[in-house]
Protein backbone atom coordinates (compact mmCIF):
# COMPACT_ATOMS: atom_id res chain seq x y z
CA UNK A 1 0.00 0.00 0.00
CA UNK A 2 0.85 3.53 -0.44
CA UNK A 3 3.30 5.33 2.07
CA UNK A 4 4.98 8.80 2.53
CA UNK A 5 8.09 9.52 3.09
CA UNK A 6 8.85 12.27 6.27
CA UNK A 7 11.50 13.55 8.50
CA UNK A 8 11.43 12.93 12.13
CA UNK A 9 11.01 16.95 13.80
CA UNK A 10 10.98 15.60 17.24
CA UNK A 11 8.90 14.81 20.41
CA UNK A 12 6.80 16.82 22.59
CA UNK A 13 3.20 16.29 24.65
CA UNK A 14 -0.02 16.88 24.10
CA UNK A 15 -3.37 16.36 26.16
CA UNK A 16 -6.28 13.78 25.22
CA UNK A 17 -10.05 14.37 26.02
CA UNK A 18 -9.52 13.28 29.81
CA UNK A 19 -6.57 15.02 30.42
CA UNK A 20 -3.94 12.77 30.41
CA UNK A 21 -0.69 13.50 28.93
CA UNK A 22 0.20 11.59 25.56
CA UNK A 23 3.87 11.88 24.43
CA UNK A 24 4.31 12.49 20.60
CA UNK A 25 6.06 12.00 18.10
CA UNK A 26 6.24 15.07 15.73
CA UNK A 27 6.59 13.97 11.74
CA UNK A 28 6.56 16.03 8.91
CA UNK A 29 5.08 13.91 6.26
CA UNK A 30 5.74 14.61 2.45
CA UNK A 31 4.05 15.85 0.60
CA UNK A 32 5.53 13.41 -1.70
CA UNK A 33 5.22 13.52 -5.47
CA UNK A 34 4.71 10.03 -7.21
CA UNK A 35 7.68 9.89 -9.78
CA UNK A 36 7.48 7.27 -11.69
CA UNK A 37 4.55 4.04 -11.48
CA UNK A 38 5.72 0.61 -11.81
CA UNK A 39 3.79 -1.67 -13.49
CA UNK A 40 3.75 -5.53 -13.92
CA UNK A 41 3.52 -4.96 -17.76
CA UNK A 42 7.12 -3.00 -17.74
CA UNK A 43 8.76 -3.86 -14.61
CA UNK A 44 7.41 -6.91 -13.53
CA UNK A 45 5.87 -5.55 -10.21
CA UNK A 46 3.33 -2.65 -9.01
CA UNK A 47 5.09 -0.12 -7.46
CA UNK A 48 4.48 3.49 -7.21
CA UNK A 49 8.19 5.64 -6.60
CA UNK A 50 7.75 8.73 -4.34
CA UNK A 51 9.98 11.62 -3.95
CA UNK A 52 10.56 13.54 -0.63
CA UNK A 53 12.39 17.08 0.08
CA UNK A 54 13.26 19.14 -3.13
CA UNK A 55 16.83 20.10 -3.97
CA UNK A 56 18.93 22.39 -6.05
CA UNK A 57 20.03 21.57 -9.76
CA UNK A 58 23.63 21.83 -8.74
CA UNK A 59 23.17 19.50 -6.35
CA UNK A 60 21.70 17.06 -8.50
CA UNK A 61 23.57 15.05 -11.68
CA UNK A 62 22.06 14.63 -15.11
CA UNK A 63 20.50 11.34 -14.72
CA UNK A 64 18.97 12.27 -11.88
CA UNK A 65 17.55 15.57 -13.29
CA UNK A 66 16.65 12.92 -16.59
CA UNK A 67 14.39 11.02 -14.35
CA UNK A 68 12.62 13.83 -12.45
CA UNK A 69 11.84 15.70 -15.67
CA UNK A 70 10.13 12.51 -17.21
CA UNK A 71 7.47 13.38 -14.20
CA UNK A 72 7.62 17.24 -14.88
CA UNK A 73 9.52 17.73 -11.39
CA UNK A 74 12.32 19.35 -10.52
CA UNK A 75 15.57 17.51 -8.61
CA UNK A 76 14.41 15.43 -5.16
CA UNK A 77 16.75 14.89 -2.38
CA UNK A 78 15.32 11.55 -1.24
CA UNK A 79 13.02 8.81 -3.60
CA UNK A 80 11.66 5.34 -2.06
CA UNK A 81 9.39 2.79 -3.63
CA UNK A 82 6.18 1.40 -2.63
CA UNK A 83 4.32 -1.58 -3.40
CA UNK A 84 0.72 -1.17 -4.49
CA UNK A 85 -1.64 -3.23 -5.68
CA UNK A 86 -3.25 -1.08 -8.18
CA UNK A 87 -0.77 1.21 -10.16
CA UNK A 88 -3.45 2.75 -11.96
CA UNK A 89 -4.81 4.97 -9.34
CA UNK A 90 -1.24 6.85 -9.41
CA UNK A 91 0.34 9.25 -12.42
CA UNK A 92 3.71 10.89 -12.37
CA UNK A 93 3.55 13.87 -10.74
CA UNK A 94 0.57 13.49 -8.50
CA UNK A 95 1.27 14.81 -4.95
CA UNK A 96 0.63 12.58 -2.14
CA UNK A 97 0.26 14.17 1.37
CA UNK A 98 -0.58 12.99 5.09
CA UNK A 99 -4.12 12.79 4.32
CA UNK A 100 -4.07 9.05 3.25
CA UNK A 101 -3.21 8.62 7.10
CA UNK A 102 -6.38 10.37 8.08
CA UNK A 103 -8.62 7.42 8.85
CA UNK A 104 -5.73 5.25 9.95
CA UNK A 105 -5.86 4.24 13.41
CA UNK A 106 -2.47 3.61 13.36
CA UNK A 107 1.34 3.51 11.34
CA UNK A 108 4.16 1.74 11.08
CA UNK A 109 7.51 3.80 10.75
CA UNK A 110 11.00 2.75 9.67
CA UNK A 111 14.28 4.80 9.95
CA UNK A 112 17.37 4.33 11.19
CA UNK A 113 18.03 4.70 14.86
CA UNK A 114 20.70 6.70 16.83
CA UNK A 115 24.38 4.93 16.99
CA UNK A 116 25.10 3.73 20.47
CA UNK A 117 28.47 2.08 19.72
CA UNK A 118 29.87 -0.65 21.20
CA UNK A 119 27.48 -1.75 23.98
CA UNK A 120 27.35 -4.21 26.52
CA UNK A 121 24.78 -6.76 26.79
CA UNK A 122 23.15 -4.80 29.32
CA UNK A 123 21.68 -2.08 27.48
CA UNK A 124 21.52 -4.33 24.05
CA UNK A 125 19.71 -6.75 24.73
CA UNK A 126 18.12 -6.13 28.21
CA UNK A 127 20.34 -8.90 30.21
CA UNK A 128 19.60 -8.68 34.22
CA UNK A 129 23.27 -8.40 34.64
CA UNK A 130 24.97 -9.49 37.88
CA UNK A 131 24.60 -8.73 41.81
CA UNK A 132 25.62 -5.08 43.23
CA UNK A 133 27.18 -6.73 45.89
CA UNK A 134 27.30 -9.48 47.94
CA UNK A 135 30.79 -10.36 46.83
CA UNK A 136 30.14 -10.12 43.79
CA UNK A 137 33.47 -9.02 41.90
CA UNK A 138 33.94 -8.23 38.30
CA UNK A 139 30.71 -9.28 37.09
CA UNK A 140 28.13 -6.55 38.08
CA UNK A 141 27.41 -6.36 34.09
CA UNK A 142 28.44 -9.28 32.45
CA UNK A 143 26.16 -11.33 30.46
CA UNK A 144 27.00 -14.69 32.24
CA UNK A 145 27.85 -18.05 31.06
CA UNK A 146 27.80 -18.24 26.66
CA UNK A 147 27.23 -21.60 26.34
CA UNK A 148 28.10 -25.52 27.30
CA UNK A 149 31.33 -27.38 27.70
CA UNK A 150 32.57 -30.07 25.98
CA UNK A 151 29.36 -30.58 24.04
CA UNK A 152 29.33 -28.62 21.82
CA UNK A 153 32.19 -26.65 22.52
CA UNK A 154 31.48 -24.18 20.61
CA UNK A 155 29.07 -20.92 21.35
CA UNK A 156 26.23 -21.10 19.45
CA UNK A 157 25.54 -18.68 15.90
CA UNK A 158 23.54 -15.71 17.03
CA UNK A 159 24.50 -15.68 21.12
CA UNK A 160 24.38 -12.23 22.38
CA UNK A 161 27.02 -10.64 23.31
CA UNK A 162 28.54 -7.03 23.16
CA UNK A 163 28.80 -4.90 19.85
CA UNK A 164 27.58 -2.28 18.16
CA UNK A 165 24.10 -1.33 18.90
CA UNK A 166 21.79 1.35 16.79
CA UNK A 167 22.44 3.05 13.44
CA UNK A 168 20.61 -0.06 11.85
CA UNK A 169 17.51 0.22 10.21
CA UNK A 170 14.56 -0.12 12.87
CA UNK A 171 10.69 -1.12 12.38
CA UNK A 172 8.16 0.38 14.43
CA UNK A 173 5.23 -1.01 14.25
CA UNK A 174 1.19 -0.44 15.14
CA UNK A 175 1.98 3.60 16.53
CA UNK A 176 -1.12 5.27 17.36
CA UNK A 177 -1.98 8.22 15.16
CA UNK A 178 -2.86 11.14 17.61
CA UNK A 179 -3.21 14.12 15.23
CA UNK A 180 -2.83 14.65 10.90
CA UNK A 181 -2.29 18.23 9.90
CA UNK A 182 -2.72 18.56 6.87
CA UNK A 183 -1.94 22.34 6.32
CA UNK A 184 1.40 21.95 7.86
CA UNK A 185 1.82 18.48 7.09
CA UNK A 186 2.92 17.44 10.20
CA UNK A 187 1.71 13.68 11.43
CA UNK A 188 2.03 13.05 15.46
CA UNK A 189 2.10 10.04 16.66
CA UNK A 190 1.84 8.41 20.03
CA UNK A 191 5.55 7.12 21.21
CA UNK A 192 9.09 7.33 20.10
CA UNK A 193 10.23 6.72 16.31
CA UNK A 194 13.86 5.82 15.42
CA UNK A 195 16.44 8.40 15.13
CA UNK A 196 17.41 11.69 15.88
CA UNK A 197 16.09 14.92 14.42
CA UNK A 198 15.82 15.52 10.75
CA UNK A 199 15.99 11.66 10.72
CA UNK A 200 14.62 10.42 7.21
CA UNK A 201 11.24 8.13 7.78
CA UNK A 202 9.46 5.78 5.74
CA UNK A 203 5.72 6.01 7.04
CA UNK A 204 3.03 3.01 5.70
CA UNK A 205 -0.57 2.26 7.72
CA UNK A 206 -0.47 -0.50 9.71
CA UNK A 207 -0.27 -3.61 7.61
CA UNK A 208 -2.06 -5.80 9.62
CA UNK A 209 -4.72 -3.58 10.09
CA UNK A 210 -5.42 -3.92 5.82
CA UNK A 211 -7.41 -6.78 6.17
CA UNK B 1 12.41 24.01 16.97
CA UNK B 2 9.81 26.17 15.80
CA UNK B 3 7.84 23.66 14.49
CA UNK B 4 7.31 21.80 17.76
CA UNK B 5 6.47 25.34 19.68
CA UNK B 6 3.63 25.47 17.14
CA UNK B 7 2.39 21.80 17.97
CA UNK B 8 1.99 22.33 21.62
CA UNK B 9 0.84 26.22 21.31
CA UNK B 10 -2.97 24.85 21.11
CA UNK B 11 -2.53 23.07 24.07
CA UNK B 12 -0.94 25.75 26.63
CA UNK B 13 -3.02 27.94 28.30
CA UNK B 14 -2.13 31.55 28.88
CA UNK B 15 -4.92 32.43 31.18
CA UNK B 16 -3.23 30.62 34.65
CA UNK B 17 -1.83 33.12 36.72
CA UNK B 18 1.71 33.80 37.69
CA UNK B 19 2.79 32.19 40.59
CA UNK B 20 6.48 31.59 42.33
CA UNK B 21 7.92 28.85 44.89
CA UNK B 22 6.72 29.54 48.17
CA UNK B 23 3.20 30.91 46.98
CA UNK B 24 0.07 29.66 48.44
CA UNK B 25 -2.22 28.21 46.06
CA UNK B 26 -5.76 26.87 45.48
CA UNK B 27 -5.91 24.51 42.46
CA UNK B 28 -9.23 23.46 41.27
CA UNK B 29 -9.56 19.78 40.03
CA UNK B 30 -11.67 18.14 37.73
CA UNK B 31 -12.72 15.26 39.15
CA UNK B 32 -14.45 12.49 37.21
CA UNK B 33 -16.71 10.32 39.48
CA UNK B 34 -18.76 8.00 37.02
CA UNK B 35 -20.64 9.67 34.63
CA UNK B 36 -20.40 12.87 37.17
CA UNK B 37 -17.54 15.33 36.80
CA UNK B 38 -16.62 17.83 39.51
CA UNK B 39 -14.52 20.20 41.30
CA UNK B 40 -12.29 19.49 44.18
CA UNK B 41 -10.14 21.96 45.57
CA UNK B 42 -6.09 21.15 46.58
CA UNK B 43 -4.24 23.92 48.60
CA UNK B 44 -0.84 23.84 49.46
CA UNK B 45 2.47 25.68 48.91
CA UNK B 46 4.56 25.07 45.61
CA UNK B 47 7.54 23.55 46.21
CA UNK B 48 9.03 23.20 43.13
CA UNK B 49 8.06 24.80 39.45
CA UNK B 50 9.76 22.03 36.32
CA UNK B 51 10.03 22.34 33.12
CA UNK B 52 9.49 24.61 30.30
CA UNK B 53 6.99 24.88 27.29
CA UNK B 54 3.60 22.89 27.15
CA UNK B 55 5.70 20.01 29.94
CA UNK B 56 6.00 22.32 32.34
CA UNK B 57 4.89 21.01 36.31
CA UNK B 58 4.00 22.42 39.02
CA UNK B 59 4.64 20.55 43.06
CA UNK B 60 1.94 21.72 45.79
CA UNK B 61 2.46 20.06 49.11
CA UNK B 62 -0.30 20.71 52.04
CA UNK B 63 -0.27 18.93 55.24
CA UNK B 64 -3.69 17.39 55.74
CA UNK B 65 -5.14 15.78 58.82
CA UNK B 66 -0.93 15.42 60.29
CA UNK B 67 0.14 13.46 57.00
CA UNK B 68 1.68 15.09 54.03
CA UNK B 69 0.41 15.45 50.74
CA UNK B 70 1.96 16.29 47.82
CA UNK B 71 0.69 16.66 44.08
CA UNK B 72 2.12 17.23 40.86
CA UNK B 73 0.10 18.68 38.39
CA UNK B 74 1.06 19.58 34.45
CA UNK B 75 0.96 23.50 34.32
CA UNK B 76 -1.36 22.99 31.15
CA UNK B 77 -3.51 20.51 32.43
CA UNK B 78 -6.63 20.51 31.01
CA UNK B 79 -7.96 18.98 34.20
CA UNK B 80 -6.33 21.92 35.96
CA UNK B 81 -9.82 23.69 36.38
CA UNK B 82 -8.37 27.01 37.66
CA UNK B 83 -5.78 28.18 39.92
CA UNK B 84 -5.49 30.66 42.66
CA UNK B 85 -2.88 32.70 44.47
CA UNK B 86 -4.09 33.05 47.79
CA UNK B 87 -0.87 34.28 48.97
CA UNK B 88 2.70 35.29 48.18
CA UNK B 89 5.78 33.46 49.82
CA UNK B 90 8.95 34.56 50.48
CA UNK B 91 11.51 31.91 49.94
CA UNK B 92 15.47 32.02 48.37
CA UNK B 93 15.28 28.79 46.20
CA UNK B 94 13.61 27.52 43.42
CA UNK B 95 12.88 24.81 45.13
CA UNK B 96 12.27 24.17 48.66
CA UNK B 97 12.26 20.84 49.79
CA UNK B 98 13.59 21.57 53.32
CA UNK B 99 9.86 22.04 54.17
CA UNK B 100 9.10 18.19 54.36
CA UNK B 101 11.80 18.52 57.32
CA UNK B 102 10.19 20.87 58.99
CA UNK B 103 6.85 21.07 60.57
CA UNK B 104 4.36 23.12 62.44
CA UNK B 105 5.50 26.85 63.10
CA UNK B 106 8.76 25.80 61.19
CA UNK B 107 7.32 24.76 58.02
CA UNK B 108 5.89 28.54 58.01
CA UNK B 109 6.86 31.16 54.96
CA UNK B 110 7.25 34.31 55.46
CA UNK B 111 4.76 36.41 53.01
CA UNK B 112 6.27 37.92 50.18
CA UNK B 113 5.87 42.33 50.63
CA UNK B 114 6.48 44.33 47.91
CA UNK B 115 9.01 46.62 49.02
CA UNK B 116 7.70 50.18 48.31
CA UNK B 117 9.75 52.05 45.59
CA UNK B 118 12.31 54.97 47.07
Amino acid sequence: MIGLIGRKIGMSQVFDEKGSVIPVSVIEAGPCPVVQVRTEETDGYNSVQIAFKEVGQSRSNLPQMGHFRKAGLPPYRHVQEFRVDDPSAFEPGQLIDVSIFKDAETIDVTGKSKGKGFQGVVKRYGFGGGKASHGVNKVHRGGGSIGMAAWPSRVHKGTKMPGRMGNARHHVKNLKVVEVDTENNLLLVKGAVPGSRNTILRLTTTFAKQG
Amino acid sequence: MDILDQVSAKHIRDEIPQFDVGDTVKCDVKVVEGSRERVQAFQGIVIQKKGSGVSATFTVRKVSQGVAVERIFPLHSPNLAGLRVLRRGKVRRARIFYLRGLKGKAARIKEKTDRPSR
